[in-house]
């Protein structure tokens, strides 16, 4: 996974996480965030991440980590098997989000979700006056070449998450390395949410 | 980089002939005795034993892992990865290796003498598994003091060894490295074998397994030999090592070893006779058939006294070992909730490629190792 990830993000998802509790990191990456959990909370952590070179990095980081594509889901994990799933800006990049979400929402107890909010002021700027797909900070790669396959807003996570029964616990929203706390789908670059599925036991 | 150089000196090969009891009982029931395993060493063991790694060989492999033999020209099997600075760092590690039950490099096999008959065993050597291996193995780890391993790490048998020890001695390791293995023999797998044994068995020096005091069956072996080789390769590196490449340019169409391929396969198989025993091969070959951990085991109970952690590591290109028998290892230990990292390294080289990606593996390995070991409130660096 290739990330965009912030101090501020990391050190909010350090806060959601209770101490000692298990975690699994979909889309870990070099198990930057998943290092930190294991040092500050000391978590039992284990990673999940296709790219063999972020493996390396991870197993250099004293991670454990899979090689595996989390788009073919974690059937091998029981439900609730996890006190927490995180995907740190990893579903925008999956090709299958709605499984792979389900998925983390069986599998842990709570799930932590974060995605680059696509609608920001910035890029609705470029859309409507430029007529451009929107390059920016938070996302900044070109259309040939993003590893974003889905596009979503902090407004359609919200409404998925209602229409879906999914409870959640709290959210947070970045800009710059800072908390945004009014209308944050529009001024917002990153979406943080805890959530829970209370329907699955 | 960290400086990378051999081991020092000439190492030797030991060997440790079982006492107190004198034999091994094997899976079978029979009780085999007397056994000697051959062994090296490299490195020292440090004061709280807390070092020591079991380097477990693969079909064709033996005890002499690292090194050099005195006067020598070729080093150990895995010496780019056991040495000062290296994978298994015999700066930090004290490195273990020994010759397989039934093996004929300096451990108890076929080519034995038997004390009943005063002749060598032949086939009547008993049938020896890889739980039996493993079992030899932990006696010589307790003739060394050792109660418990940092890891016990090896390649296809070698893996099998590995995966051996995470379910019949999982309180005696700390972390496993099974590397290209599978948890059964495929029909496949077995298949290949068969035509290797059987390529032994046609050879009429074979003679029914008497042929020590006579002509050995080369012709037969090398053929084994030939036939394993290619399924150590990919298509694209024999393409890469030999293309269609001739090696001369005369008349074709005679039934000589024309091609490339054709030369290095006759190359490799005549100088595997020389080294090695065909009964041995048999013994050994069939004790990879029957491997199966999971005979009937629902997946979620076969690991599921590990407390260890452990590092599965397979080959893209292995066609022989393929990566998704790697998967099902994980899928393992996924469901016994073991502490386990799984990487498929990117590599041309088809099953070979656990003898060769060095450089992946030394990374891998390493790091891994060194988590381990300082996990055990061992000094770090």
């Amino acid at each position: 996974m290739i990330k965009q990830s912030s101090k501020l993000e990391h050190r909010i998802i350090l806060n959601w996480i209770r101490q000692s509790a298990s975690v699994l990191d979909l889309g870990c990456g070099t198990g930057e965030l998943t290092k930190m959990l294991v040092k500050e909370k000391q978590v039992r952590a284990q990673g999940i991440e296709i790219d063999e070179q972020a493996i390396h990095k991870c197993v250099v980081n004293g991670l454990s980590v899979f090689q595996q594509d989390i788009d073919t889901g974690l059937a091998e994990y029981q439900d609730k098997s996890f006190d927490y799933v995180i995907l740190s800006q990893t579903l925008q990049q999956v090709k299958k989000p709605e499984f792979v979400l389900k998925e983390a929402l069986r599998v842990g107890v709570q799930t932590i979700v974060s995605f680059p909010n696509f609608v920001y002021y910035p890029a609705r700027f470029q859309i409507f006056f430029k007529g451009k797909v929107p390059v920016t900070p938070s996302l900044p790669h070109e259309w040939y070449e993003t590893p974003n396959l889905h596009f979503l807003s902090i407004s359609d996570f919200v409404k998925y998450c209602v229409r879906n029964k999914i409870t959640i616990e709290d959210s947070v929203y970045i800009r710059k390395n800072k908390k945004v706390k009014v209308f944050p789908n529009f001024f917002a670059e990153l979406g943080m949410f805890l959530i829970s599925d209370k329907t699955v036991n | 980089m960290e400086e990378k150089t051999g081991i020092e000196g000439t190492v030797e090969t030991k060997y440790y002939t079982f006492d107190y009891p004198k034999y091994l009982t094997l899976e079978s029931g029979e009780k085999l005795e007397p056994i000697t395993l051959a062994y090296e060493t490299y490195g020292k063991l440090n004061q709280k034993k807390s070092n020591a790694i079991l380097v477990l060989h693969a079909l064709s492999g033996d005890a002499h892992a690292a090194g050099f033999h005195k006067g020598a020209k070729r080093a150990g099997w895995w010496d780019e990865m056991i040495g000062p600075g290296k994978a298994l760092d015999t700066e930090k590690y004290f490195v273990i290796c020994s010759n397989v039950l039934a093996g004929c490099r300096g451990s108890t096999g076929p080519a034995s003498i038997n004390p009943k008959t005063g002749k060598q065993y032949g086939t009547e050597f008993p049938i020896v598994t890889i739980k039996d291996m493993v079992n030899a193995q932990l006696r010589l780890i307790e003739h060394l003091e050792i109660e418990k391993l940092l890891t016990v790490v090896g390649g296809s048998m070698g893996g099998m060894q590995v995966l051996e020890w995470m379910i019949s001695y999982p309180e005696r390791i700390l972390s496993a490295i099974p590397i290209a293995t599978t948890m059964k023999h495929s029909p496949q797998q077995i298949a290949f074998n068969e035509v290797g044994r059987q390529a032994i068995m046609a050879d009429h020096n074979w003679n029914n397994g008497d042929y020590y005091l006579g002509s050995t069956p080369d012709r037969g072996l090398a053929i084994a030999r030939m036939v394993g080789h290619i399924t150590y390769m990919s298509d694209v590196s024999m393409a890469e090592k030999f293309g269609r490449r001739r090696k001369s340019n005369g008349t074709p169409f005679k039934f000589d070893s024309d091609f490339e391929v054709e030369g290095y396969l006759r190359y490799r198989g005549d100088n595997f006779v020389k080294r090695f025993d065909a009964n041995s091969y048999l013994y050994i070959t069939k004790a990879i058939d029957y491997f199966n951990i999971l005979n009937g085991k629902r997946f979620e109970a076969i690991f599921k006294n590990l407390n260890a952690k452990v590092l599965v590591l397979a080959f893209k290109s292995d066609w022989l070992y393929p990566v998704y028998q790697s998967r099902e290892i994980v899928k393992a230990c996924k469901l016994a909730g073991v502490d386990t990292t799984y990487c498929e390294i990117n590599s041309t080289y088809g099953h070979d490629a656990f003898l060769l990606e060095v450089e992946e593996e030394t990374h891998l390995i390493k790091h891994f190792l060194k988590t381990v070991f300082n996990g055990q409130g061992n000094n770090s660096n």
